[in-house]
């Protein structure tokens, strides 16, 4: 962390503490003077806005905790109480069911931005990993709460998702006992799911700050995906991407909050305000939105260990990426040809999670087979290839070039006028 | 562990850093069951008493769902046509191949544990291409008259539970 000018504390007090333990310099040098590419555009708040939801989940949480009831003859009638009795009940419960799903666009977008731009290659690889890891615990964690209603959906999407295990040779049975503490969803598994869910988001806090820190040892990826080698290239991170970071989450909270006040049950699924019931399963199962393509992946595949095989796989591959992408290049902007892929996958993906949500039967079927092909040839055959055979354009000499060959106001401008860290 | 001293006979330290370590794994191994055993069923649910079922009320054709162990059991009052459709298809056209014969105590009466085998979803009854079969909703696999399966991707029949009829009109599962 090479950021300057450094903390100099002013306050007897504050040099007292800073003496004892350096905190205040360490924060000021990770988020004030931090040095961060000047060509940041706004795909590069999704980090500020995901944290900021983590946040928001955590808080929300935290306090539907402390009316909600795990206990499965009770589950569903607390959160009733919740959205009737409870002051402002029903804000916190929307502001944490729509928080969530939130939580997984700004991932996914923040997912996307690192894809295109090649923000997982070396030497960011460990960078990516722990993204991966945050990706992984969200998804479980996403999956237990959204069981803790104990709706019809939450009851038969937990007995799906558990029974997953059972694909697994020989011990798979007794794995699912062993997730389950009896032989079905029960209370024993609301029980242990609810202390799941509440403790899982703060180990995502813990790997969220692994990932700032080793964001931190090369400092973030940009547009033009390359390295900065001067103070010409850089801004510090205050006022320059606090502001801008606080500027796109306001324009993410108004999004959440249309979400929160005006359609709060459009992304989830009315047979879920239905009691949970073991002897009679929904017409169709339909995950949240957030897992469709992977939901879609699993039943594309007409054998049991094959599909969970195949939809386990096809979360771990992104863990591989940056093995996988051959290609010395990292941003798309110079790679005309995986430009185009790069939007075929993502296209491949959406549609993916539009036969997720569709039944199982005819076109679908054989359309989701296609797609899952499509998803796999991506990783393992056009990646590797495209790094190999693809023509590049030039690269720019230098992120401050890439910023003034962009801007023709710039080029006549006084650099100091940019803002240059001394 | 011996890295700084190349070539040199292990030394007693040697010995007992191993050993040190060999014991703190065991250990380790020791407390964390505790944490992984909790989790399984205890004995009041394994001890879950048996079901007895009266099923003279169940007119032919019908089927029946009980419940036992927290599970949807079936019982199925067979027609002499499902019987009959059950028994005359030969075992080679089955993906888990068993005989109706080896699948029932009574031909009449079929008793089968109702979750589907692919991801626990409960079929419906009398339901999909098969008369008296049954069809899971969540991924579409297809069972004939006898709980075998003959579509989708379920591996295997639904499961039998262990019962026994008690005189003509009861039936104890469990």
């Amino acid at each position: 962390m090479s950021g300057e000018p450094t903390y100099v504390p002013k306050s007897r007090l504050a040099k007292w503490f800073e003496r004892r333990l350096p905190l205040i310099g360490l924060l000021h040098t990770s988020f004030v003077a931090f040095p961060n590419p000047r060509n940041l555009n706004y795909w590069w708040t999704f980090g500020g806005i995901l944290s900021f939801m983590l946040a928001a989940q955590i808080v929300t949480g935290v306090v539907l905790a402390m009316h909600y009831t795990p206990q499965s003859t009770l589950a569903f009638a607390s959160i009733e109480h919740i959205m009737r009795d409870v002051n402002y009940g029903w804000l916190l419960r929307y502001m944490h069911a729509n928080g969530a799903s939130m939580f997984f666009l700004g991932l996914y977008i923040h997912m996307a931005r690192g894809m295109y731009y090649g923000s997982f290659k070396e030497p960011r690889e460990v960078l990516w990993l722990l993204g991966v890891i945050i990706y992984l615990l969200a998804i479980a964690t996403a999956f237990m709460g959204y069981v803790l209603p104990w709706g019809q959906m939450s009851f038969w999407g937990a007995t799906v998702i558990t029974s997953l295990f059972s694909a697994i040779p020989f011990v798979g049975d007794s794995i699912t006992t062993w997730l389950w503490g009896g032989y079905a969803v029960d209370n024993a598994a609301l029980n242990r799911f609810f202390s799941l869910h509440y403790l899982l988001p703060f180990m995502i806090a813990g790997v969220v700050i692994l990932h700032i820190w080793a964001l931190h040892v090369f400092g973030s990826n940009n547009p033009a995906g390359i390295e900065k080698n001067s103070n010409k290239d850089t801004l510090p991170f205050h006022p320059y991407f606090t502001v801008k970071d606080g500027f796109a989450l306001v324009c993410f909270l108004v999004f959440y909050g249309w979400f929160v006040f005006y359609i709060p049950n459009y992304l989830g699924d009315a047979d879920n305000y239905i009691e949970a019931n073991p002897l009679q399963t929904p017409v169709h199962i339909v995950p949240e939105w957030y897992y469709l393509p992977f939901y879609a992946i699993l039943r594309s595949i007409p054998n049991k260990l094959g599909g969970a095989a195949a939809m386990f796989a096809a979360v771990l591959i992104i863990a591989f990426l940056p093995w996988l992408d051959t290609s010395r290049v990292r941003s798309g902007s110079y790679r005309p040809l995986f430009r185009v892929f790069f939007w075929l996958f993502i296209a491949c993906v959406v549609l993916l999670g539009y036969m997720g949500s569709q039944p199982p039967e005819g076109v679908y079927v054989i359309a989701a087979r296609a797609l899952t092909a499509y998803y796999f040839l991506h990783f393992f055959v056009i990646l590797p290839l495209l790094g190999k055979y693809e023509k590049i354009k030039p690269l720019p000499a230098s992120i401050y070039d890439s910023v003034l060959s962009n801007s023709p106001k710039a080029k006549t401008a006084d650099p100091m006028r940019l803002g240059e860290p001394h | 562990m011996s890295a700084s001293t190349t070539a040199q006979e292990p030394t007693r330290r040697d010995f007992l850093y191993i050993a040190t370590a060999a014991m703190g794994t065991v250990a380790t191994g020791f407390a964390a069951w505790p944490l992984i055993s909790q989790m399984s069923p205890d004995a009041t649910t394994l001890a879950a008493a048996s079901t007895e079922v009266d099923i003279a009320h169940i007119p032919e054709g019908q089927i029946v769902t009980v419940k036992w162990r927290g599970k949807p059991i079936f019982i199925s009052h067979r027609t002499t046509k499902e019987i009959e459709e059950a028994r005359t298809v030969p075992l080679g056209d089955l993906r888990d191949p068993a005989s109706d014969e080896s699948r029932v105590q009574k031909p009449e009466w079929l008793v089968v544990i109702g979750i589907c085998t692919h991801l626990g979803c409960v079929p419906l009854k009398n339901d999909g291409p098969f008369e008296g079969g049954y069809f899971c909703p969540c991924h579409g696999s297809v069972y004939d008259s006898s709980g075998r399966i003959r579509q989708g991707p379920a591996p295997y029949n639904l499961a039998l539970p262990p019962y026994k009829f008690v005189g003509d009109t009861k039936l104890t599962i469990g």
